[in-house]
């Protein structure tokens, strides 16, 4: 039996995984018995006390084992005592905070600090500690459709950030035209294969304005897991008629792309045609709330996932519009999903006013279909003159 | 002579005490409790008579004691205190068929309010950010407390079509929270570790008791007809209201949610019932406008306020702000002597 525990395996010499458990299971006892007899011909001498060393390897050649450990065979300089049933798997015997004073744990931390707040880090580590606290006890506040600013804020447009301003290098025209109050209806072309083009769009109104454009998203997208939840955190809500509206007479600025899955899942040779706008349910909402609506036209966005292909029957399965295929995606896998960095251009175009419209104009289905027609000429002709001006896709 | 009513459902908690209170209104000269069990607790001014909804019998007290204002209270949501769901479902439905039935017999009647739910609204990914009340489900609620609740409310409006003469004030309460309140929400947020659906954050809007007291006394004395949400003012998150409330949650897929939820209403720890599990998915709000325009009420408490009412009664769990405070205190300290 004391053969069994020359086995140097990192269990301290007993059979098992090493889970420190006082009874092994019989598979591992079967194991365990197997070597020991293998090795029982080997050291002819070790057959003493205990003598199992830390270092010691399976890999090991016998003849140094033979010579180290056997002269001092009891108390060994091992740390922990021979007798004792304390396996080197136990966390408490490694665990590397024992040795280090208190003070030089506050020091690295003071100079961690430091290096991620800048030389001003005190304030500024105690507004992080209080948005913590605020954090975990929950005490901030939403808005009825669960719009969290400091979540979207700090972390929702910090992600975004730079990856509109670095990697698609927007460049933003006719800011002026988006309202700095009151509601206002921003229609959009979509396209990209993921909605990246809203997110963009959202940080540059933001960046520029200062306002935090709302966007109007599919159910699909409150039904997803963690997805929902997000676009809930980041201002969205479900576009349907009563939330548009609601929104709008709040004050909000709404961001809507009437093209929705139509449009962000044509394929890369229909890019920048645009598809159908909907019912025009848009355009209602902004009759009924007399707000204008500022076309918004994004060139850049149809190339970072040029959609080649499609699995409809794949698709049909998982519930969702379009399975995309791209030239990378799903072939490189997670690589794949690296937007290609092509140059984007937001321009926003001069707001169509709705309030001059009398009462009943937004029942009137004649004159809903004349605005949105205007709407979507606007942002098909902006396109092309953005397309025009771009001396490349990637410049 | 002032106003005789009948209250159903007065052996409950929250139907006792709305006896208790009308029965103080100086325009009310007469309160009749009606229930299947006697009350535990005493009932002041309020005469109670032992009687069952689901029972014609309710025709002769509805006639003999001239009632004209009917507060129709046990819609109850809690399968556990009605004996099961076989025996709540027919108290919700058949009860208000019986009691609809009387009052359309009782020519003295000018008045009936209902207390129903917003769970009518049911929970989905396809509902509007807050529902007013002329909008319909996205999907229709398919069992437990929600369609019972569905259900009354059809027998109600058919009743305010054959009666026109009587005013029919209709409130969809919010969850009501409060010290004291039995609810399957309430018993949810009692549970020492407070189960999720990973992945979802549900709105929530809660309404305090005594403001859902209130919001009926009103409706009895005020006679406005028409359907009424009643709900405190803002929106919490489901995540939100659990940090409030300094517990622990367990984040699990939605299936297991479902079968953990029935392990605990099986355990009897709450009453963790299906149709939970789509509102703390998807969550609810609804539009109030009408309840403070149109029926003229505007509760005490907003749903922040009546959850940190029902936090305090509670009691905080193993997170509590007080804790998170002097740990952050502790590590500013620290860093700061560190540099100083």
């Amino acid at each position: 039996m004391a053969d069994a525990e020359i086995i140097p395996l990192g269990t301290r010499g007993r059979p098992g995984r090493g889970s420190g458990n006082a009874k092994p299971s019989t598979a591992a006892r079967n194991l365990a018995g197997g070597t020991a007899k293998k090795r029982a011909s080997t050291p002819a001498g070790s057959t003493g006390p205990r003598q199992v060393d830390d270092t010691t390897q399976r890999r090991t050649p016998p003849a140094p084992e033979e010579t180290a450990p056997a002269p001092e065979p009891s108390p060994s300089p091992d740390p922990t005592p021979a007798s004792s049933e304390t396996s080197s798997t136990f966390a408490t015997d490694r665990a590397p905070g024992a040795g280090i004073p208190v003070g030089d744990w506050l020091a690295a931390f003071g100079s961690a600090a430091k290096e991620l707040f800048g030389e001003a880090w005190e304030p500024r580590l105690a507004e992080f500690l209080a948005f913590l606290r605020r954090r975990v006890t929950g005490d901030y506040a939403i808005d009825e459709y669960g719009f969290d600013q400091e979540i979207t804020e700090r972390f929702l447009l910090a992600a975004i950030r730079p990856i509109a301003q670095k990697w698609f290098r927007v460049e933003v025209r006719g800011i002026e035209n988006i309202p700095t109050e009151g509601g206002a209806l921003v229609v959009s072309n979509h396209s990209g294969t993921v909605p990246m083009d809203g997110l963009v769009t959202g940080v540059s109104i933001h960046d520029h304005t200062g306002r935090h454009l709302r966007p109007l998203g599919a159910d699909l997208v409150f039904r997803l897991p963690f997805i929902g939840d997000l676009a809930r955190k980041g201002g969205a809500t479900l576009a349907c008629n009563d939330d548009a509206e609601r929104m709008l007479r709040g004050g909000e600025l709404v961001g809507v792309w009437p093209e929705g899955f139509k449009g962000i899942g044509k394929p890369y040779s229909e890019r920048y045609k645009l598809q159908r706008f909907g019912r025009g349910g848009f355009v209602s909402a902004a009759l009924r709330t007399g707000v204008p609506i500022v076309p918004c036209s994004v060139v850049g966005a149809e190339e970072i996932y040029p959609l080649v292909g499609n699995i409809p029957s794949l698709a049909r399965l998982l519930g969702v519009p379009y399975i995309p295929i791209t030239p990378f995606f799903p072939w490189l896998g997670p690589l794949g999903m690296v937007p290609l960095p092509s140059k984007w251009l937001i321009e926003f175009g001069e707001p169509i006013r709705t309030d001059s419209y009398d009462e009943g104009a937004a029942d009137d289905p004649m004159l809903v279909f004349n605005v949105t027609d205007q709407v979507r000429e606007t942002i098909q002709q902006t396109l092309y003159t953005l397309l025009m001006q771009r001396r490349s896709v990637f410049s | 002579m002032g106003r005789v009513v009948l209250v159903t459902g007065v052996s409950r908690d929250l139907g006792g005490r709305f006896a208790r209170l009308v029965a103080e209104d100086p325009s009310v000269s007469r309160v009749i409790g009606v229930d299947v069990v006697p009350p535990r607790v005493d009932m002041g001014d309020v005469r109670f008579i032992r009687a069952d909804i689901r029972n014609p019998v309710i025709t002769k007290v509805i006639a003999g004691e001239d009632v004209d204002t009917v507060v129709h209270m046990s819609v109850i949501a809690t399968p556990g205190t009605a004996g099961g769901r076989t025996s709540m479902k027919e108290l919700n439905v058949i009860g208000t068929m019986q009691l609809l039935a009387a009052c359309q017999k009782a020519p003295s009647l000018k008045h009936l309010v209902v207390k129903s739910s917003t769970t009518v609204y049911g929970a989905s990914s396809r509902d509007p950010a807050m529902f007013t009340e002329d909008m319909a489900p996205k999907r229709m609620p398919k069992s437990g407390f929600a369609k019972d609740a569905v259900e009354v409310e059809g027998y109600v409006r058919g009743f305010a079509r054959r009666r026109p003469d009587v005013t029919v004030t209709m409130l969809r309460a919010a969850n009501t929270v409060g010290p004291e309140v039995t609810s399957p929400m309430t018993s949810y947020f009692r549970l020492p570790v407070i189960p999720t659906v990973l992945g979802f954050d549900a709105r929530l809007q809660f309404l305090h008791e005594t403001d859902l007291l209130e919001a009926l006394r009103h409706a009895t004395t005020a006679g406005v007809h028409g359907s009424f949400n009643v709900a405190g003012d803002g929106v919490l998150m489901l995540s939100q209201a659990v940090r409030r409330l300094g517990r622990p949650n367990l984040p699990l897929p939605a299936f297991a949610v479902s079968s953990v939820g029935g392990f605990i209403r099986q355990a009897r720890v709450a009453d963790f019932s299906p149709e939970q599990m789509e509102f703390l998915t998807y969550g609810r709000g609804v539009d109030t406008t009408r309840m403070r325009e149109v029926l003229g009420f505007e509760p005490e408490y907003t749903t922040a306020e009546a959850f940190e009412d029902f936090c305090r009664a509670v009691g905080p769990g193993m997170v509590s702000p007080e804790r998170v405070a002097s740990l952050e205190n502790a590590v500013a300290g620290a860093l700061r002597s560190d540099r100083g």
